[in-house]
């Protein structure tokens, strides 16, 4: 099985090879993954199912005109050779309706990149055996997922890169009987059945504080420290664009005031984008090696994510970044505030686990807003006082991360995305808590 | 079209299984994307993608695997591995659907105008670059982009009951797009994009208004750049169809959703501030407010005849006159939860098992014109165009802005305001809805981007909805 998956890609590479005829070049991405979905409420199986797919995305390049298409992949060798050459076909057809691109930017390295990591997923009867004895008691909702994901990407030019993991994601909330819950996930490349107990022993813990009455607040500023979860929120937001070379040209980043030096952030900020050691490929979608990039220094504005197309519209130097601009892996530096000194240093204030659904208020002034969820506590004087309900918080990121901002936490959380849309994403962030002096809530 | 089915259903009823009930959903969708920003084409991106669900149900226990290998073997293969997989969950398995009915019905469902053929690329191309070039020079305008996406599916459903269910669907979303900026502050404005998508062929095209729209669009962009920030304070509030649609998806849709008040979707999407004992109790809107879930707008994005279950589809009042009568849920949720429901299990893919979906969610026109709705404004604000979102997981508190914005004052349309924005909470807010706009005013609307599930999914809604008026609503602006 280990090596199937790469024998597939590359045979369809030695078909495309040799199919190109002269003056036409070719990119080719590849994706595949073998999923075990199992879906739980009330700690029981919901809805399990497996899920085997793969596809290949073929960009064809001649006299300076592109055009890509992407095709799923089935099990036959020589049906997936005729889909790719169809492909191949329409793309062939389709060059000379189109005008020169003038932002068509190859990268013409022969660069190679291998990465195969296959430790031993665990049994799904062990993973059902230990939610039943350690919740089945309980409350539990959530998904496991598992399996193999491979992402390939080879070029006419010789590029050739592969990445294959085995990976693991659980994430799961405990819900008390008075609607109060905690969040918790297990996730990663080496499954431990001893790990994701004491996780779920660690969360039955906390669920244990939520069964205090329930605090309700006013709209008002407030002192609140962000845990990583809830920070991982607000970085999802600025990787929506707020790195992105083309949103900073065009009006369409909520960074654009700190890129363009017209505001910055607290100098405790310094954002990375840390693919080394990730779990990210270490090539891009449009077939770069990535690199490590410091984003924000102590504040200010540095490198932005380069696409080899924003490169050649922008005037700029592409840096491996993936088509859409967006981190795959970012990081936050860690700042001063030991962990077990946060309830102390909140002193009276709020306590947020996590937050959801954030959007922006105002874009450019990188407004946002977005509500708490899961385990939220009403601190004071660094005792906990009990659950908060849902309040909507609305505040700018030059708040939040500027002038209000305290301290970041000494230990960092590297969280692995759950996000599962089309197939199971490979990005991660590793961030540590916020306390800040003020959060504005206003519903 | 349907060319797959004679192969499908021997391959079919070639199968074997001991599995009391078990079925194929085979989906093949193709799409294109074609797209000019800023006056250059960007490549033309295509896809094709096919492969099936097989599901099974064994002692009341249902499991599923899904392949793109469609040989004989292959969906033998998913068959037997799901099968495997529902004798392995049968001790930790929530439900027994032992007693739930199979469907068994055949039909054939095609979207409107589906063989039509559609303009050459080129065409398709020469349309886009004549929008973007007719966006006027002026160094204030950063960014601005016109595209049309195709998409075609054809799905195929078969059960061991004899159920076969064809769905042969084409959608077509045009978009239009603007930003103009300063420098310091940026402002966009749009035209279709996540708003609008709709079944069928070219027409959609031209009933979006696409065609010789640039110029308006980035004027009302430009407009938007120079105009003061939206007051913040109560006021009545009038939004048009391409407000009331996120409205209505976000703080009907959502919170309706039988599987969320079932507690299935608690870790992800949220759950729900209606209970199930709410229905035929809640009032949940004030008089004027009738929703309907109605898979018989031909044109509309989630039009139907059965859903991805293989339930029936037709159209049922959700809330009637205020009052909350029925949930968005499919049969399973149904067995569940003792409730009556509607057609609405639906995955997004052949990869993907079907959930509670949205679907078609509309509201019913009522009586007044635009120009009466207005007129009815003493203190006010008109709204168009979603471009933020933001509820609470109970799908209570709610957060929404627009592109545009203009005040009404005394009965009259005013100035033209930036960052219009809103909060409110669902169990409140519809109850403050005091006039509802006619036909003239209703428009069919929707979006492909609906997010949702564990795995995730993304499916197609339609939204269809006249103008309407909220009482005293709590609107504001941005920074500056
Ligand atoms: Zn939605």
């Amino acid at each position: 099985m280990s090596t199937a998956y790469q024998q597939r890609f590359e045979s369809l590479l030695d078909s495309l090879n040799a199919a190109v005829q002269p003056g036409e070049q070719f990119t080719l991405g590849y994706s595949a993954e073998h999923s075990q979905f199992v879906r739980f409420n009330h700690a029981k199986v919901r809805q399990a199912g497996l899920v085997s797919q793969a596809s290949v995305q073929l960009r064809l390049v001649r006299e300076g005109r592109q055009a890509e298409q992407q095709i799923t992949l089935g099990d036959d060798a020589e049906l997936d050779r005729q889909r790719l050459h169809d492909a191949l076909a329409q793309l062939r057809q389709t060059l000379p309706l189109l005008a020169v691109d003038p932002y068509l930017n190859l990268d013409y390295s022969a660069w190679h990149s291998h990465s195969l990591l296959e430790q031993p997923l665990p049994e799904l009867d062990e993973v059902l055996a230990l939610v039943e004895r350690e919740a089945g008691d309980l409350d539990l909702v959530g998904i496991y997922a598992a399996g193999p994901i491979c992402r390939g990407f080879a070029s006419s030019f010789g590029a050739f890169g592969w990445h294959q993991a085995n990976s693991f994601n659980f994430d799961w909330s405990l819900f008390h009987a008075n609607g109060q819950a905690v969040k918790a996930n297990y996730a990663g490349q080496a499954w431990s059945g001893e790990t994701f107990a004491a996780r779920l022993r660690q969360a039955r813990e906390q669920l244990a504080h939520l069964g205090r009455p329930a605090v309700t607040l006013k709209p008002g500023s407030y002192r609140a420290y962000l845990a990583p979860a809830a920070m991982d929120e607000i970085a999802g937001m600025l990787c929506w664009g707020g790195f992105s070379a083309q949103a900073l040209a065009t009006g369409n980043s909520p960074l654009q005031r700190l890129y363009n030096g017209d505001a910055q952030l607290s100098p405790l900020v310094s954002f990375r984008e840390q693919v080394s050691g990730s779990l990210s490929p270490a090539f891009s979608d449009e077939g770069s090696p990535r690199r490590d990039l410091l984003l924000i220094g102590e504040g200010r504005a540095l490198e932005r994510l380069v696409s080899a197309r924003s490169a050649v519209e922008f005037g700029q130097q592409a840096n491996g970044a993936d088509s859409y601009e967006s981190p795959c892996a970012l990081s936050l530096a860690p700042g001063n505030l030991p962990c077990e000194q946060i309830l102390e240093r909140l002193g009276t204030g709020l306590y947020i686990s996590n937050l959801w659904y954030l959007n922006y208020s105002d874009l450019p002034a990188a407004r946002m807003t977005g509500l708490t969820r899961f385990a939220t506590f009403w601190v004071e004087n660094g005792q906990i006082q009990g659950p908060v309900s849902t309040m909507r918080f609305d505040d700018s990121l030059y708040n939040l991360l500027g002038n209000q901002l305290e301290d970041l936490s000494q230990e960092r959380e590297m969280i692995l995305s759950t996000s599962t849309y089309g197939q199971r994403s490979t990005g991660s962030s590793h961030l540590p808590g916020a306390l800040v002096k003020g959060l504005t809530l206003t519903l | 079209m349907f060319d797959s089915s004679t192969l499908l259903r021997q391959r079919f009823a070639a199968l074997r299984s001991t599995a009391e009930l078990f079925s194929l959903r085979h989906v093949k969708q193709s799409h294109q994307s074609l797209s000019v920003r800023r006056n250059v084409a960007e490549p033309p991106f295509f896809s094709q993608d096919e492969g099936a669900m097989l599901t099974v149900r064994v002692n009341g226990v249902e499991a599923y695997a899904a392949t793109a290998d469609l040989s004989q073997a292959g969906l033998q293969r998913a068959l037997e591995q799901a099968e495997a997989l529902a004798r392995r969950i049968k001790a930790s398995s929530l439900l027994d659907l032992s007693g739930q009915a199979a469907p068994s019905g055949r039909h054939d469902h095609v979207s409107p105008n589906f063989e039509q053929s559609l303009p050459k690329l080129a065409d398709c191309l020469d349309l886009l670059a004549a929008e973007s070039a007719s966006v006027p020079r002026d160094e204030r305008f950063v960014d601005w982009q016109a595209s049309l996406g195709f998409s075609v599916v054809e799905q195929t459903y078969l059960n061991s009951a004899g159920a076969e269910l064809r769905h042969a669907q084409r959608f077509i979303y045009p978009g239009l797009g603007v930003t103009a900026s300063d420098g310091q502050d940026s402002q966009s404005r749009s035209l279709g994009r996540e708003n609008f998508g709709q079944q069928g062929g070219f027409e959609v095209v031209e009933r979006c208004g696409l065609v010789g729209a640039a110029r308006r669009v980035a004027d009302e962009a430009l407009q938007l750049l120079l105009a003061p920030n939206t007051p913040a304070g109560q006021r009545d509030l009038l939004l048009m169809p391409d407000q009331m649609m996120l409205q209505i998806h976000e703080s009907i849709g959502h919170p309706l959703e039988l599987d969320r008040i079932l507690g299935d979707e608690r870790n992800y999407a949220g759950t729900s501030f209606v209970k199930a004992s709410d229905f035929g109790h809640l009032q949940y809107g004030s008089k004027l407010l009738n929703v309907t879930f109605d898979p018989t707008i031909h044109e509309e994005l989630a039009s139907y005849s059965f859903d991805d279950d293989g339930t029936p589809a037709s159209k049922q009042f959700l809330i009637r006159d205020g009052l909350l009568v029925r949930p968005l849920g499919g049969a399973l949720s149904q067995l569940r939860s003792g409730l009556d429901g509607v057609a609405n299990s639906r995955a997004c893919g052949w990869n993907r098992a079907p959930i509670d979906r949205m679907a078609n969610l509309n509201i019913e026109p009522g009586e007044q014109t635009l120009a009466q709705l207005i007129a009815g404004i003493e203190h006010g604000i008109l709204m168009r165009t979603n471009r933020s979102w933001s509820i609470d997981d109970a799908r209570n508190k709610f957060q929404f802005g627009c592109e545009w914005g203009q005040l009404i004052e005394n009965g009259e349309l005013k100035g033209v305001v930036k960052n219009p924005n809103y909060r409110g909470i669902s169990a409140d807010f519809w109850r403050n809805l005091s006039a509802v706009g006619d036909r003239s005013t209703f428009q069919v609307l929707g979006t492909p981007n609906c997010g949702k599930g564990e795995p995730n999914q993304v499916v197609r809604v339609g939204h269809a909805s006249p103008a309407c008026v909220f009482r005293q609503i709590d609107v504001f602006g941005g920074d500056a």
